[in-house]
């Protein structure tokens, strides 16, 4: 093999060597990452998927806190089994608003994308107090502080404002709120307003009262409030079971 | 090339030296390597022409590959290769599979079901699986439940009711346990009186007087509760009310109360306290209703009644 191109001229030419690295690299990047961007199939059109209200965000918050996505995935692959057991594959288009998405990549717990309603609140709150009280078999850990916690919520609107910097329809003026009830209904345009964060918050966990205690609104409450909404906003009953095969 | 062993004398060096001895071998790169690589390149050319590969502005090229199957409209589509249609293509196999079972579940009643030998073998792994997945985490592996929080799914006691039609109607639907505080609305020696006389219809010791006078709270309408429980006492089932009268208690803390006192205090708190538990999720819009008749079929061998 007799190369005309002489590898000395690259190891004796530290700015050549780190251009060509960098073209190397980036190639990488090119061909994996960017047509993501580019191609409009990329996140399928769905109807329902919203962005959190500000109590599940804060249950989203602590859920990282928590290290849960190192146990659990939140990332239905379209295989038979996963189906049978989680239900329909997840979309890009459900974890569209999540920054940064917690599809994880270890399964020593179940996969949570679908875990929505599949269980009742006082089950989850006795599971994650003492999960050996309700599944004899699990290895995962008693999160009992979730309980008596009480929920910081002094700063949901700073975590709100980060959120809509990183894209997340969040609204601040009245306009940004119009646009919030033409996309999503009044119902939701109401959740998402940063102004009211902290009144929608108080009032959805006294109302869906999630830990079953209504002296305070503990961690527990957000934590269960976000669980219980997971792969729920899709309503999967209104496509054809192909309905998503055209997108990939 | 291939045949090439390094030694000072026949391989080729850079040419260049350092410190006035110090060189470096041009080792070329060993024949099979170098083949390999480009069988690698040729599979990579092949594999762009089969399966969907290069982006092209906002699309991609979709490879010649595709895949068959039928979707719940009933139309047969081809598609480009895909994991998603090759998902619909699986789950077609599979229910190709099972469909004398599942078609012989919807035609079938439950009785039919439970009497024939094959399909009895087939809810017991099909309800098995189905079981384990979406009932066990709260009503355990054998369905015995956990006190104080889930029911047992074992034994002949049933707050809603253990025949078919109403297993069938507990999951498609779900269940919400209520029951209100009576210390809003009763004074504490009225709890106290009606605590005793539940004690009194179970068979627990209690003081005769005050079950006495909390009989006629029980079937009077101040307190009212033998609208839910009824007149008996023994429940109603089809508001999910418990039977009041037997040894099983789900709520109360009867059973792990060591002394009478204690029992009726148990009692005693749950009347004060009132009850706002015993969720049970719909599994309408998780489970197909195949699934689900497999399911009632599997719970009710587990020790439903009629």
């Amino acid at each position: 093999m007799n190369f005309n191109f002489k590898h000395e001229w690259v190891e004796t030419n530290v700015g050549l060597m780190a251009v060509l690295t960098m073209l190397a690299i980036s190639v990488g990047g090119l061909v994996e990452i960017a047509p993501l961007f580019l191609i409009d199939k990329t996140v399928e059109k769905v109807e329902g998927v919203r962005p959190y209200t500000p109590l599940e965000q804060r249950g989203r918050d602590i859920y990282m806190r928590e290290g849960c996505y190192t146990c659990h995935s939140q990332m239905i692959r379209p295989f038979r089994d996963e189906k049978l057991r989680y239900g329909h594959y997840s979309l890009a288009a459900e974890s569209q608003y999540d920054h940064p998405f917690q599809w994880g990549s270890k399964r020593t717990g179940p996969d949570l994308a679908r875990v929505g309603g599949k269980y009742s609140n006082e089950w989850h709150v006795q599971h994650l107090v003492a999960p050996r009280s309700m599944v004899e078999v699990s290895v995962m850990p008693n999160y009992p502080w979730l309980l008596t916690n009480r929920l910081d919520i002094s700063d949901i609107e700073l975590r709100m404002k980060a959120l809509r910097k990183v894209g997340v329809p969040y609204s601040l003026s009245q306009a940004e709120y119009d646009a919030n009830v033409a996309k999503f209904g009044e119902t939701v345009a109401h959740q998402l307003h940063i102004p009211d964060a902290r009144k929608n918050l108080v009032e959805q966990a006294n109302f869906g009262n999630y830990d079953g205690d209504h002296s305070g609104i503990s961690e527990m409450d957000a934590l269960v409030a976000y669980l219980q909404v997971l792969g729920t906003m899709v309503d999967f009953s209104k496509y054809s079971d192909d309905a998503f095969v055209d997108v990939r | 090339m291939s045949d090439h062993k390094p030694s000072a004398h026949s391989v080729q060096t850079t040419g260049h030296a350092w410190d006035g001895d110090l060189q470096e071998y041009n080792n070329p790169l060993p024949a099979w390597w170098v083949w390999t690589f480009y069988a690698t390149v040729v599979f990579s050319i092949v594999y762009w022409i089969i399966y969907p590969s290069w982006p092209i502005g906002n699309t991609w090229t979709p490879g010649i590959k595709t895949v068959t199957y039928v979707n719940s409209e009933g139309e047969t589509k081809t598609h480009g290769w895909n994991t998603r249609a090759l998902l619909m293509a699986d789950l077609n196999k599979a229910a190709a599979a099972q469909k004398p079972y599942f078609d012989k579940v919807a035609s079938m009643s439950y009785d039919q079901i439970a009497k024939d030998p094959e399909m009895s073998g087939f809810i017991l792994s099909a309800g098995r699986a189905l079981f384990s997945d979406n009932c066990a985490p709260c009503h355990q592996s054998g369905g015995q439940g956990v006190p104080s929080f889930f029911p047992n799914l074992t034994d002949d006691d049933w707050l809603y009711g253990g025949g078919y039609e109403r297993i069938h109607e507990t999951i498609v639907q779900g269940r919400r346990g209520y029951m209100p505080a009576f210390k809003e609305v009763l004074a504490d020696a009225q709890i106290d009186q009606l605590a005793n006389y539940v004690a009194s219809v179970s068979g627990i010791a209690h003081d005769a007087k005050l079950a006495a006078a909390g009989d006629q709270l029980f079937h009077g309408n101040a307190a009212g509760c033998y609208i839910c429980h009824g007149e008996n006492a023994k429940g109603r089932q089809e508001i999910g009310a418990p039977n009041l009268t037997d040894a099983v208690w789900l709520w109360a803390k009867v059973p792990a109360a060591p002394t009478p006192e204690g029992k009726v205090a148990a009692i005693r708190s749950v009347v004060a306290e009132g009850l706002n538990r015993g969720v049970m999720p719909a599994w309408g819009g998780r489970l197909t209703p195949e699934q689900i008749k497999v399911l009632t079929v599997y719970v009710h061998e587990l020790g439903g009644g009629t």
